[in-house]
């Protein structure tokens, strides 16, 4: 395709600027939250560069004592670092496991022939439509019943809180399975050919081609996890065991309002997602999902 | 070699042991929907493990199974709860009520006299100077035990408030008889007789007060009741069969915030999905031109929304959104002299909550536009060059209807989830500004999600029936609007194929 220079420039150049006025939007909350973090005490308002900067507030997110320049010592209010450590653990775990229930069941739906599986298909995702934080009330009953059998099921346990979790998996099915349609059905039939069982298609062909789509379905499920609100202040009760959602709002209860707190607490929970989808987009950028229809 | 061989059927079968296990001993709980619903699935799970046949089945049985216990259980469970008035003053069983009220004591006044506690070596009595009783020797070992009173003289050795302080658990566990009369330490100084309060008198669980009056359980309400008609609370957890329902539609201050709120909904859900869908793609397209530079760099800016996790970026909002001291009116009155109230104006309220949504949305509608993008190729763009369509026509000719086949089912499920997404409403306006005139809790900004999860858990009437009855509307109301999407969808997408 022939391109002249001055319109490529000009493409360019309004590419970049649309980008940077979307920028300033999502930038500029970022930006006075990290302002709020570094202010003296706990008030919002003020301008976007703090006038006399402290990282006292950072001091306290890192569960450490400051000293203020008059002596008096501020103890941080709650252990961020364990509730960052909470949601990060329940996250991950039940995000493998949503991965593998997810492929394995996206795999059945797209290729596998079985009865009725449209209507399942359809019927996960409904069901799927139930808000679960107003099933709260049942959910809680039923983990109150299980922690009878065995407090690992029971209420204010981290292992019930991932079962719950792991029945978020319907709309990732459809995720995965949009993808997997996408693939060549020549390719598997060829295999199927050569004597390859189901499960062996999965494995050696499916499963490298949808490396792309699994990030974006692992991270998906991470970030939807941490940020869970109601399920996670149901099912923890007591302090230690919360993840970052529940305890974060402890800081800002109407009588106790610590904004600058909060603010460094916000800024480094960010940090783990953020990380995790740096490495994620390794595999987003490398573009293998061509390769499954030129395959 | 067998080792390997075996494994998969020894792990199955421990699984369903376990799963055996767990379902008897809720059986033996009394939660027989559960216990049942856990039998099912443990005998699915086998059979789909043990028999070859069933091999495809072995793929997606776990995922379903997952859903069927930990959403469709709920789901159904809930809807139950809609047709009784479980709730903050009925949470109990009738038994546990009765148990409750029979378990009551009341003191009798006028049996009560003073006592003073009597060291007799090791060991402790009671003396009671206005009747000249004093008790047999007791000591720790006679906690929970009945002890003889004789008249007697004036004992030495009185021992002071602190002893009685120092031994309240012991002496408040004592019987002190003497023929039929029975006396209970009542308070730190003085015994009683301890009668009742309530009494059962018969088969219909109707109970005696103290006083003679008669409380009947109403079975139909949940409530024992007075003979005035007054309704005691505890209560316990009836069937009420449609009433819940009938209060929604019928009673006057609670249908009408339900119709406004519910356009509301249908409305915040609606543009919140086209709106984050459309920037999304758009962004995803000009992230993918070959010729932009430092897109890796936009690429993770762009995604910082959903990287910081959303009850943070609410609660932010809300600060920023604070129509007095709040940086968007300090910036929007330094530059154009506005300031909107974001707080109190039920419009500008709404137009705040969707420009956050859509603030929070649009990454995800992003990071999936650009998974499925990928799998458009590149041949299908340069034959359309070559034919000359332009940026916009090949937009509508060759990318959207190839991406838009495993988009349906995102998008439908992202109106879903906006139609509830309750974590924004209560995290930044808490359903307010409030609507005048409403008999429960309801706000210009409350969707129907908010607003049954106010009258469950925020209303100081913890009401889980009128809640429940509500959840399950709402439910079919979005399983129906979501199928129907669906099919009308899929139609579509094979339209154009």
């Amino acid at each position: 395709m022939v391109h002249s220079p001055n319109n490529l420039l000009f493409k360019k150049l309004l590419a970049h600027g649309f980008l940077w006025c979307i920028l300033a939007l999502i930038l500029f909350p970022f930006l006075i939250t990290l302002s709020i973090s570094l202010r003296e005490g706990n008030y919002i308002s003020g301008g976007l560069i703090p006038d006399r900067p402290t990282l006292e507030h950072w001091y306290l997110a890192f569960g450490l004592d400051f000293v203020r320049a008059d002596g008096t010592v501020i103890t941080p209010p709650y252990p961020v670092l364990d509730w960052l450590w909470n949601s990060v653990k329940i996250a991950f775990i039940a995000s493998v496991g949503v991965l593998m229930m997810a492929t394995t069941a996206a795999y059945a739906f797209s290729r596998l022939r079985f009865r009725g599986k449209q209507t399942l298909l359809d019927g996960m995702l409904l069901v799927q439509m139930f808000p679960a934080a107003l099933a709260v009330v049942a959910i809680y009953a039923l983990f109150d019943s299980l922690g009878d059998i065995t407090p690992i099921l029971g209420i204010d346990s981290h292992w019930s809180l991932i079962l719950v979790y792991l029945s978020g998996v319907a709309m990732h099915i459809w995720t995965i399975k949009g993808y997997f349609d996408t693939i060549d059905p020549a390719l598997d039939k060829a295999a199927s050919i050569d004597g390859a069982s189901p499960f062996q298609i999965f494995r050696f062909i499916f499963l490298p081609l949808a490396t792309p789509i699994l990030a974006v379905v692992f991270v998906l499920s991470f970030i939807g996890i941490i940020a869970d609100y109601p399920l996670a202040s149901i099912m923890l009760r007591t302090e230690d065991n919360l993840t970052l959602a529940v305890g974060a709002r402890k800081y800002l209860m109407d009588n106790k309002y610590m904004w600058g707190d909060f603010a460094s607490a916000a800024i480094l929970s960010g940090a783990p997602i953020t990380i995790l989808f740096l490495i994620a987009q390794r595999y987003l950028v490398s573009g293998l999902s061509a390769g499954g229809v030129k395959g | 070699m067998n080792l390997i061989k075996y494994a998969p059927s020894a792990i199955s079968a421990a699984v369903s042991l376990l799963l055996l296990y767990i379902s008897i001993t809720l059986f033996l709980q009394e939660q027989f929907g559960l216990a049942m619903m856990l039998v099912l699935l443990t005998a699915g799970f086998a059979i789909i493990f043990f028999s070859k046949r069933l091999y495809t089945a072995r793929f997606y049985y776990p995922a379903v199974a997952g859903l069927a216990l930990f959403t469709l259980f709920p789901v159904i469970y809930t809807s139950y709860i809609g047709y009784t008035n479980y709730g903050g003053s009925n949470l109990l069983t009738f038994e546990q009520v009765q148990n409750y009220y029979t378990s009551q004591d009341l003191i009798d006044k006028e049996s009560e006299q003073a006592f003073e506690l009597v060291a007799d070596n090791d060991l402790y009595r009671l003396w009671l100077p206005k009747t000249a009783l004093l008790s047999a020797p007791f000591g720790e070992a006679d906690k929970g035990s009945k002890i003889e009173l004789e008249l007697a003289s004036q004992p030495q050795n009185v021992l002071g408030v602190r002893d009685v302080v120092k031994n309240r658990e012991l002496l408040k566990s004592l019987t002190l008889y003497r023929g039929d009369l029975e006396l209970q330490v009542s308070s730190l100084k003085s015994v009683a007789k301890v009668l009742p309060a309530y009494r059962l008198i018969d088969d219909t669980g109707r109970l005696q007060k103290a006083d003679g009056s008669i409380l009947t359980p109403d079975q139909d309400v949940g409530f024992y009741k007075t003979e005035s008609g007054e309704e005691l609370k505890p209560g316990w957890k009836v069937w009420v069969g449609t009433r819940n329902f009938d209060r929604m539609f019928h009673s006057n201050g609670i249908r009408e915030p339900i119709g406004k709120i519910f356009v509301w909904t249908v409305i915040f859900a609606l543009v919140s999905v086209l709106a984050t869908f459309a920037v999304g793609i758009l962004l995803a397209l000009v992230l993918q031109w070959r010729e932009l530079k430092g897109k890796k760099v936009y690429r993770i800016l762009l995604i910082l929304p959903y990287a910081v996790p959303g009850f943070i970026s609410i609660l932010v909002f809300r600060g920023l959104f604070n129509q007095n001291f709040g940086e968007i009116n300090f910036i929007l009155s330094a530059l154009f002299g506005i300031a909107p109230d974001w707080n109190t104006d039920p419009i500008m309220a709404k137009a705040m909550v969707l420009m956050v949504n859509i603030w929070l949305g649009y990454p995800y509608m992003m990071l999936l536009s650009m998974g499925f993008l990928q799998s458009i190729p590149e041949d299908h763009y340069k034959a359309a060059a070559i034919e000359g369509a332009g940026p916009i026509r090949q937009f509508f000719s060759i990318t959207l209807p190839q991406i838009l086949p495993p988009f349906v089912p995102m998008l439908i499920s992202n109106f879903a989830f906006n139609f509830n997404n309750l974590v924004l409403i209560i995290l930044l306006t808490k359903g307010g500004p409030d609507m005048m005139g409403t008999r429960v809790p309801a706000g210009d900004t409350d969707i129907l999600a908010s607003f049954t999860y106010r009258i469950a858990f925020t209303d100081s009437s913890q009401d889980f029936g009128l809640a429940g009855a509500i959840s399950m509307l709402m439910f079919i109301l979005v399983a129906v609007i979501s199928y129907i999407n669906l099919v009308a969808m899929r139609k579509m997408a094979r339209g154009t194929k």
